[in-house]
């Protein structure tokens, strides 16, 4: 029921940004805006009910997994946008956060039994961090795409339905700056407790399970994007490119890992 | 005084070429001011003389007599027959005058439909002839009310924001890739009219430092002074490059001053920042190839061109609204100028008057009982009140008198009373 309720919420939020995004009538943000605070509140209601379902952190299933993935990208959203007043950013993370909570209704909302090797303090740390990850790097996607959409008018000298409702390109690159030095930090700090859980668990820190090589390979490209931008001064165009592969193999990890490859982490659907 | 008697005569970029404008030209406002107050019948008076206009706004009791004075005056330097400065100037009168006016003054007659510098202008033009008394009543609201209007315009139409021209075109590109163009660096290759302008848009929307870069040094520092900027060779042109953010070239050189391989090593010594180049000269300047550059952005005036036809649409509904604001505020002079004569003055005044005395008997007759009898003999009491006091004012106004004074006396009794609405 919660999550029901929820989901209209969003699927709300969703409509009315988009309506806003191609009326331009600014009556409407405030409202979208307000639909996405209130979906954001039910949503963290929901999680809360259902950590008390189940007894532990709702965060072993698919559904849950995902759906706390959503939460994660709307509260970045939410809390970011005080701070970086971005022209029409609402309009692609709301779809981002509607397609994600979609397949969350879609897949099995049952309750699983905790297996032994999951019960430990390291769940909630370790799974909430990388997840929140995910949540500032949707957020660089997001910008990432409208970077490219933006560019790609401006170059091209075509101004379309872009031009006029994207923020500046400076703007812009600036955002997906700021979502990495807040995103890379803790997909760092997601992997470094998820080895240190494995080691309580396993007994090794690191056993490259599919899930764990695919981890270190978004790793590898934030890392290496950021090492370029502040090395020598990659930015604009190719950081944007950047940040949207970086986000498919973040994708890749969370799904690709869990229904192409089998590993310790498959239990988690 | 009839709304005739007010009259603009004037040259403009729509009517003149600068070939002609340039010799009228006037850089010491005194003398023309001075001027023209030896002309016959030009009672009040305001000279305004910006690189695209010279008008004289004023008022005559015998207007073609001074027209031809004053055009006279206009053209004494030049050495045009008097057909011909009739072909190349304009002249309004009455309501005409009034929007013309208000038109001017909210930009909308600009070469640059929108710009903000006029307002300025015609403010500085309207205190240098009022300090000098050469402004009576009627040209003190006029213009006055022609600041309002242009306010209005401003605040209630986007006409000052929109791209309107090629130069607007480029702030408004250069807003879409750097945001905020504070703090960002103008270089300037050639130092003609059409970079000055772009210059002075860009400097406007916040670009603090301008370099000049011309063939020239003595024009580059000419126009570097202006900007207090800094004036270099074009030989350092790509030493300047490391720096600028956006560049405006206008040379007049007969083929490429940057080529793509020049600027690439140019780009990493940058770290990428982001260059908008704008390339203004025919022939082209710059090479079109370095567009394909990340992080650069070359726009020719045909580019330019197109983002203004972008805007296009938006722009004439802008103007159509801003036009119309124009109208009502000519209209609201109008209602004023007609007021500003005896009889409705008088009638105004005596409508007040009876105005209070009604208000302030219903509000003494709400609380006392009183007959018929006695209802009437108050209200007899407050009429001849009244009457006694407006008598001498209306007597004072009467009184036979020298047409300025008239006004004069006009407007202090419409200002005593309160007679004109606020606004």
């Amino acid at each position: 029921m919660l999550f029901n309720g929820t989901y209209i919420l969003y699927a709300m939020a969703a409509i009315l940004y988009q309506v806003f995004f191609f009326s331009q009538n600014s009556k409407v943000r405030p409202v979208a805006r307000h639909f996405l605070l209130a979906a954001g509140i039910l949503h963290t209601i929901t999680l809360v009910a259902r950590y008390f379902a189940a007894g532990h952190t709702p965060l072993t299933t698919h559904h849950d997994t995902v759906s706390f993935f959503a939460w994660s990208v709307t509260w970045a959203f939410l809390s970011f946008r005080w701070r970086y007043q971005i022209k029409n950013f609402g309009t692609f993370v709301s779809l981002v956060i509607l397609a994600l909570i979609t397949i969350a209704l879609f897949s099995s909302q049952a309750i699983n039994v905790l297996p032994p090797a999951l019960q430990s303090l390291w769940l909630p740390i370790h799974a909430s961090i990388a997840i929140a990850a995910n949540g500032f790097l949707a957020l660089g996607f997001c910008g990432g795409i409208m970077y490219l959409l933006q560019e790609r008018e401006l170059k091209k000298k075509r101004f379309g339905l872009f031009y006029h409702r994207l923020p500046s390109l400076e703007a812009l690159d600036n955002l997906s700056q700021h979502c990495l030095t807040i995103g890379f930090p803790l997909l760092t700090l997601g992997i470094m407790t998820g080895s240190l859980w494995a080691k309580q668990a396993w007994g090794a820190y690191w056993q490259w399970d599919p899930k764990e090589t695919w981890s270190l390979i978004t790793w590898l490209l934030y890392a290496g994007l950021l090492h370029q931008r502040f090395a020598i001064g990659w930015r604009g165009r190719r950081t944007a490119i950047m940040s949207v592969i970086g986000f498919a193999a973040v994708l890749f990890t969370l799904w690709g890992v869990n229904f192409l490859l089998s590993g310790a982490h498959t239990y988690v659907r | 005084m009839s709304v005739d008697q007010i009259l603009i005569l004037g040259v403009n970029h729509k009517t003149a070429p600068v070939a002609v404008r340039e010799k009228l030209s006037f850089p010491d406002i005194e003398v023309p001011l001075a001027m023209l107050g030896e002309v016959p019948g030009c009672q009040e008076y305001c000279f305004l003389s910006t690189c695209n206009r010279v008008e004289v706004i004023f008022t005559s009791p015998t207007p073609e007599k001074t027209v031809r004075h004053i055009r006279s005056f206009l053209f004494a330097a030049s050495d045009l027959a008097e057909e011909e400065a009739i072909a190349y100037t304009y002249l309004h009168q009455g309501t005409e005058a009034i929007s013309h006016l208000y038109r001017v003054a909210a930009s909308l007659d600009s070469m640059v439909v929108g710009e903000p510098q006029i307002l300025g202008q015609l403010k500085n033009a309207y205190r240098e002839a009022s300090e000098r008394n050469c402004t009576g009543i009627i040209l003190n609201r006029l213009i006055h009310k022609a600041f309002s209007a242009a306010k209005r315009v401003r605040s209630e139409t986007n006409i000052g924001s929109a791209a309107v021209s090629i130069s607007f075109a480029a702030v408004q590109l250069a807003k879409k890739i750097f945001g905020d163009l504070k703090n960002k660096k103008v270089l300037l290759a050639g130092a003609g009219e059409m970079a000055e302008l772009a210059a002075e848009h860009l400097v406007s929307q916040g670009c603090t430092e301008v370099i000049v870069a011309n063939r020239t040094l003595e024009n580059a520092i000419k126009l570097a002074t202006r900007f207090k900027g800094t004036a270099v060779s074009l030989a350092e042109l790509h030493e300047q490059l490391k720096v600028a953010d956006i560049m405006v070239s206008s040379t007049g050189a007969p083929g490429l001053i940057l080529r793509k391989e020049d600027l690439l090593p140019l780009m990493r010594s940058r770290r990428n920042r982001p260059l908008f180049f704008i390339d203004i000269a025919v022939p082209r300047d710059l090479d079109p190839e370095i567009n394909t550059i990340d992080n650069v952005y070359l726009y020719d005036v045909d580019d330019l061109s197109q983002v203004v036809e972008v805007n296009k649409s938006g722009r004439t509904t802008e103007a159509a609204k801003a036009e119309r604001l124009v109208l009502d505020e000519a209209l609201k002079f109008l209602g004023w100028m007609g007021n500003m004569a005896l009889a409705p003055t008088i009638a105004d005044l005596r409508k007040k008057a009876e105005e209070i005395r009604q208000a302030e008997m219903a509000k003494t007759l709400a609380y006392v009982d009183l007959s018929a009898q006695e209802i009437q003999a108050i209200d007899k009491l407050t009429s001849s009140i009244i009457n006694k006091i407006m008598l001498n004012p209306i007597l004072h106004l009467k009184e036979e008198c020298h047409q300025d004074t008239k006004q004069l006396k006009l407007d202090m009794i419409r200002r005593f009373f309160d007679l004109d609405p606020r606004g």
